[in-house]
């Protein structure tokens, strides 16, 4: 009984946050401006298919290099002294605590083609390069934003291998490469998972990022629904109706990797 | 001549500017059973670390086989441990714990199957292949991290108190078994413990370590009728140590009493250290004792009775098949060979 009356704040959060919004975007996207009901609104998702594979391409890109990333680095830290650790993940964890357009204006003054990188390549007569309005920045303005996430859970998991278990590989013959492929990656299987995740969903409904650094060329899903709601091509129905196929995507894709996932991560 | 198999020389360990190991010098002779027996915190676990390759020295080398290991990793010495703390793969069944190291070693599946049989029978653990670690009790898991490293066949094996979690009638099963095992497979084995009956009733050859410095090294019954000094008297079986005088060769002073024994070359009036075994002080008339005293305790111990006698300003510890009742007044005797003379510990503790 105790549970249940626990519970109330729970659930009126739920209704307010999760399911009103919710059932307004399925409303949305199955009627008209005029509120008949219609499949109208998917349908005209057709138009913008290219834009959505983008999306998903650059994200699924953008977690695999974080993953990729993230393992040695959350490695670490996990293997340094208590104390440091702490100072380790406050440095990891520092720019998310300034407003992500700041941080994404600020790699556009470095990327630019008069920017800090291509000035200091200058002065050894090497370049100017490409480097912004491309796909390549859009990527790493993901990665730049979104590694945290990953770094975060695969360091709560790696920070409980005991280093007796690393010592007892070595001991019974575990050279470095084996003690990764054999020790730490099956015990960081959860946080890798979860990393994964937390990387993937808000780098495929990404958006100002792929505007501000790819120049307009590489717009992704998120700038297109941005723009229904707020821009100058105003249709909240369109908008709901990309937003839900979206989501839908994202939960597919999800559970197939989940299902995947409990063998994949052992290698 | 017998063979050194693994040489320690000069070992020092600083951990955070305090010595852990003070100079150890340790010779392991090949095949044999060795223990390295000591208090806790006496630095047996940092030792055998040394050898396993997991803790670097201050200064010091190590030998295996006359050749200088001292910088090889782990992962290249013919050497396995048995964890203090077990350390058990817990992403791992029973089964593939056990084979981890054949498998590293890439020995066919055959082979492996039929040692990692042969090592979960030797453990007593048959039907547990499947089970995972977490589902085993402490005295299970640590015939796991037992059966782990010994199905490698190494050439030395390191155990860190194995049995330490087991109850009295598997760990006698146990040491039976390792002790078994050892001779068997002709591996070197060194074993820690802080248990001094274990020491002495498995080992070939014991350590008596205190405070990083090795305080006596020999055969156990070396170790027990001649201790070095008051120390491994104190630490191998219980004993009564006594203030005394060495008068001369052959005759010291104690308890107020003037006593014959058998030890010499001591210096003139030299202070000392009398240590006398509890089983060897003899219970007489009070008329017909040297000594006499005042019963204040009696415990049953199973084999014998423990009594506290209080006698001349010392507790005495006396063991007897028979017991006096407390308050009583005896006469205790003790032979010159029972009377070992010890010079003082220059670094009392
Ligand atoms: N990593 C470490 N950092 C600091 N001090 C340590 C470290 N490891 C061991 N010590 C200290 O070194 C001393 C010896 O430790 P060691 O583990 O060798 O003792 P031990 O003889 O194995 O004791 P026990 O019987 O309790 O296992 C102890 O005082 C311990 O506190
Ligand atoms: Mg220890």
């Amino acid at each position: 009984m105790k549970s249940k009356i626990l519970s109330i704040p729970y659930i009126i959060w739920m209704i307010i946050f999760t399911v009103i919004p919710l059932g307004l975007v399925i409303f949305f996207a199955f009627t008209t401006q005029s509120g008949e009901f219609t499949f109208s609104n998917i349908v005209a998702m057709n138009d913008y298919l290219d834009v959505l594979f983008r999306s998903i391409e650059f994200s699924v890109i953008a977690t695999i290099i974080c993953l990729i990333l993230g393992l040695p680095v959350s490695y670490l830290i996990s293997r340094l002294a208590r104390g440091k650790q702490g100072t380790m993940l406050m440095i990891v964890i520092l720019p998310m605590w300034i407003n992500f357009l700041l941080r994404t204006y600020a790699w556009m003054t470095l990327l630019e083609e008069n920017g800090l990188i291509n000035r200091f390549l200058g002065l050894f007569n090497v370049g100017p390069f490409n480097l912004i309005n491309n796909s390549g920045a859009v990527i790493l303005g993901m990665i730049y934003n979104y590694i945290p996430f990953m770094i975060l859970p695969l360091y709560s998991v790696m920070t409980k291998i005991d280093e007796s278990v690393v010592e007892a590989a070595q001991d019974l013959g575990c050279s470095g490469f084996h003690i990764i492929t054999r020790i730490i990656l099956p015990l960081s299987k959860q946080g890798i998972s979860t990393g994964i995740i937390t990387v993937f969903v808000p780098s495929v409904s990404t958006f100002i990022i792929s505007r501000m650094l790819g120049g307009g060329t590489n717009d992704l899903i998120g700038d297109i629904i941005e723009s229904q709601f707020l821009g100058n091509s105003y249709n909240p129905h369109l908008g709901s109706a990309m937003a839900l196929v979206l989501m839908v995507i994202v939960i597919l894709i999800m559970s197939l990797f989940n299902q995947f996932g409990s063998e994949e991560a052992v290698i | 001549m017998e063979n050194i198999i693994i040489s320690l020389k000069n070992a020092i360990v600083d951990f955070d500017g305090e010595q852990i190991l003070k100079n150890i010098n340790l010779d392991i002779i090949d095949k044999q059973f060795v223990t390295l027996l000591g208090p806790s915190g006496c630095g047996k676990t940092t030792t055998l670390r040394i050898i396993g390759g997991f803790q670097q020295m201050k200064s010091g080398s190590l030998y295996f086989n006359n050749k200088d290991i001292t910088k090889l990793p782990p992962h290249k010495r013919q050497v396995n441990t048995v964890f203090q703390k077990y350390a058990l793969f817990p992403h791992l069944n029973i089964y593939d714990n056990i084979a981890f190291g054949l498998k590293i070693k890439r020995l066919s599946d055959k082979e492996i199957k039929s040692r990692v049989q042969q090592t979960l029978e030797l453990v007593n653990l048959i039907g547990f292949e499947k089970r995972s670690v977490q589902s085993l009790s402490g005295g299970q898991q640590q015939r796991v991290a037992i059966a782990r490293a010994l199905v490698n066949r190494p050439k030395v094996l390191l155990l860190d108190e194995p049995l330490g979690a087991l109850d009295l009638k598997l760990r006698k099963g146990m040491q039976i078994e390792l002790k078994n095992i050892q001779q068997e497979l002709e591996i070197t084995f060194i074993y820690v413990t802080h248990d001094q009956e274990e020491a002495l009733t498995m080992s070939d050859t014991v350590v008596v370590m205190n405070d990083g410095i090795i305080q006596q090294i020999g055969t156990p019954i070396d170790i027990y009728n001649e201790p070095k000094n008051a120390f491994v008297a104190d630490f191998i079986g219980d004993s009564n140590i006594i203030d005394g005088i060495m008068r001369k060769d052959f005759l010291v002073d104690f308890a107020g009493n003037s006593f014959t024994c058998v030890d010499s070359g001591f210096e003139k009036d030299e202070l000392v250290d009398v240590v006398i075994r509890p089983e060897d002080i003899k219970i007489v008339p009070q008329a017909q004792g040297k000594l006499t005293g005042v019963v204040e305790s009696v415990i049953f111990k199973g084999v014998h009775y423990e009594m506290m006698v209080e006698s001349s300003g010392y507790e005495w510890k006396i063991q007897s098949t028979l017991h006096e009742n407390v308050g009583s007044l005896i006469g205790m005797n003790i032979e010159p060979m029972d009377i070992h003379i010890m010079h003082k510990m220059e670094d009392k503790l």
